[in-house]
């Protein structure tokens, strides 16, 4: 009992990361009906700029990572500006190659900055908390505070304010948002600014959880979380928590019971299975093509 | 503004897709406090005039609204410089309800008393959408959906009004209240460009109109006047 309990904190705070990334995903496809595959490395880019930002700068924490959200999101806000907006009236294949190239290209440009994987320092006192017989970290509990905290401020953000429900518009009808007097670019540039900024943060909790950072660190996160938006119901904002909460939670079953080695055999497997019973993932539903 | 200056004023107007043109050079203009209507059949160029207007799709000549000229004037600064577009087909949000439609399209509305006013205005000319504001838009009847469509455009409190084919698909008794409520709005100071298949509705409201065949204004008059034409009669009022 005490195992599973032991084995559920880790879920979650794995699960935690991989949902911040998965919402980045969710947030420009359900906008822009596009897949920005080089949001990995923008997770990636975010776990650099606290490497820096704490080795360099020896920055307080929260101060950390608010600069990696803020670097992030002009990151994002960026790409979608010169790489992605020529492309808009473009077919959705040659938007989702150019967002291909723009990872390769932010692995390479980090790269060149840093060749070899870099040891991130401690940016919280750790501290573990016997539960009777649980132990509880201070990381472990961080990493799920802000992360959910992260969530609750998108889903007011997306539920409650003008800018959400301008959001939610242009995933029905972007030309209609645009006849309503809304500043449909902007509103675009502030979603992958929110969705870069997210996976920013994910890059910070995810090193201080395991902390080292190289330029290769997105890919497979960045797949993974891919896996969990679109398990989840990818475009669907809770889709994409509950698909990262559910790959988390399989992939320490998996760990638990088999060897490690065994993990991303299982979680891609699950995914295939999964997409043949409900193509559009669990809280997705079908959308119907208009004419 | 001089009162007899257009506020509308289109020279040669032209949009093509893919290098086929669907407008072909047409000029016409609208006054401060006109209803026009352009008539004509499916895919004469009606709604490529009005999307052109607009700003939603490319288009040659010039536009010239209010003195200025419309050219690379992004959509929205188009509608905040008080033109309102009521789409084909009405675009609402289905999955919003009626009073998130209306909350988004108070975007434009600069202060808190602008849009209360708006809002009160929307909801006495049509007191439904009042008994229905948290009710999902695409449950909303035809005619409804109709209403709140011209309600999104009316929160913008334009001073020109582009509707395009308000009679679509809906029965004839709530397109005579829908046409009511227009002739209403155009009393209150809007000008109104219509485009119509519905000819008759079109013309019966109008000020001035034209008739649009394949891309090219073949006739223009007084609304009255085109009702009476044979020509009219026989091609778009069934003789």
């Amino acid at each position: 009992m005490l195992y599973v309990l032991q084995q559920t904190l880790n879920a979650l705070q794995l699960g935690s990361i991989y949902a911040l990334i998965a919402l980045g995903y969710t947030l420009v496809y359900s906008i822009l009906r596009m897949i920005n595959f080089a949001h990995g490395d923008i997770f990636m880019v975010g776990g650099f700029v606290c490497f820096a930002a704490a080795t360099y700068l020896q920055l307080p924490f929260a101060v950390t990572l608010l600069l990696a959200m803020g670097c992030t999101a002009i990151l994002g806000a960026g790409l979608e500006r010169l790489a992605y907006r020529p492309l808009r009236d473009a077919p959705r294949v040659s938007a989702v190659i150019t967002a291909l190239g723009c990872g390769i290209f932010l692995e390479h440009f980090v790269l060149w900055l840093s060749p070899y994987p870099q040891h991130v320092p401690a940016l919280l006192q750790n501290q573990t908390w016997s539960l009777g017989g649980l132990s509880v970290s201070s990381i472990q509990t961080a990493i799920v505070a802000i992360a959910v905290a992260l969530m609750l401020v998108l889903d007011f953000i997306v539920q409650r304010t003008m800018l959400g429900l301008a959001m939610r518009g242009i995933s029905m009808d972007m030309k209609a948002v645009a006849l309503m007097g809304v500043p449909v670019d902007l509103v675009i540039s502030s979603t992958f600014a929110f969705g870069a900024a997210l996976g920013g943060a994910a890059g910070v909790l995810y090193s201080l959880a395991y902390p080292v950072v190289d330029p290769y660190m997105g890919v497979l996160m960045g797949w993974k979380a891919f896996i969990a938006a679109v398990l989840g119901g990818i475009g669907h904002i809770r889709g994409a928590v509950l698909g990262g909460f559910l790959l988390g939670a399989v992939e320490i079953l998996v760990t638990a019971f088999l060897p490690s080695t065994y993990r991303d055999l299982t979680v891609f497997t699950l995914l295939l299975m999964l997409l043949i019973v409900r193509p559009h993932g669990i809280l997705g539903r079908p959308t119907l093509q208009k004419v | 503004m001089n009162a007899a200056e257009p506020m509308l004023s289109i020279q040669g107007l032209t949009v093509s897709y893919d290098g086929i043109a669907a407008v072909k050079g047409i000029s016409f203009d609208a006054l401060p406090g006109e209803i026009v209507a352009i008539v004509g059949a499916n895919g004469a160029g009606k709604t490529s005039t009005l999307r052109a207007i607009s700003g939603l799709t490319p288009w040659g000549g010039s536009i010239v609204y209010q003195g200025e000229s419309l050219r690379g004037v992004a959509v929205h600064q188009i509608v905040e410089r008080g033109i309102a577009h009521v789409p084909e087909g009405r675009a609402i949000f289905g999955d919003f309800t009626v009073m998130e439609n209306l909350r988004l399209a108070s975007w434009v509305c600069r202060s808190r008393p602008v849009l209360w006013q708006a809002m009160e205005r929307v909801f006495t000319l049509f007191p439904r959408l009042k008994d229905r504001r948290e009710q999902s838009a695409g449950t909303l009847s035809g005619g409804e959906q109709q209403m709140l469509a011209l309600s999104r455009a009316l929160l913008a409190s334009p001073k020109l009004l582009l509707l395009d084919e308000p009679s679509m698909g809906l029965a004839p008794l709530v397109v005579r209240d829908i046409f009511r409520v227009l002739v209403e709005i155009n009393r209150a100071g809007t000008t109104i460009l219509l485009i119509e298949q519905n000819a008759y509705q079109g013309l019966r409201i109008a000020n001035r109109a034209h008739v649009l065949e394949t891309g090219s204004i073949v006739l223009s008059g007084r609304g009255s006047e085109l009702m009476q034409d044979q020509r009219v009669k026989d091609a778009y009022l069934g003789g």
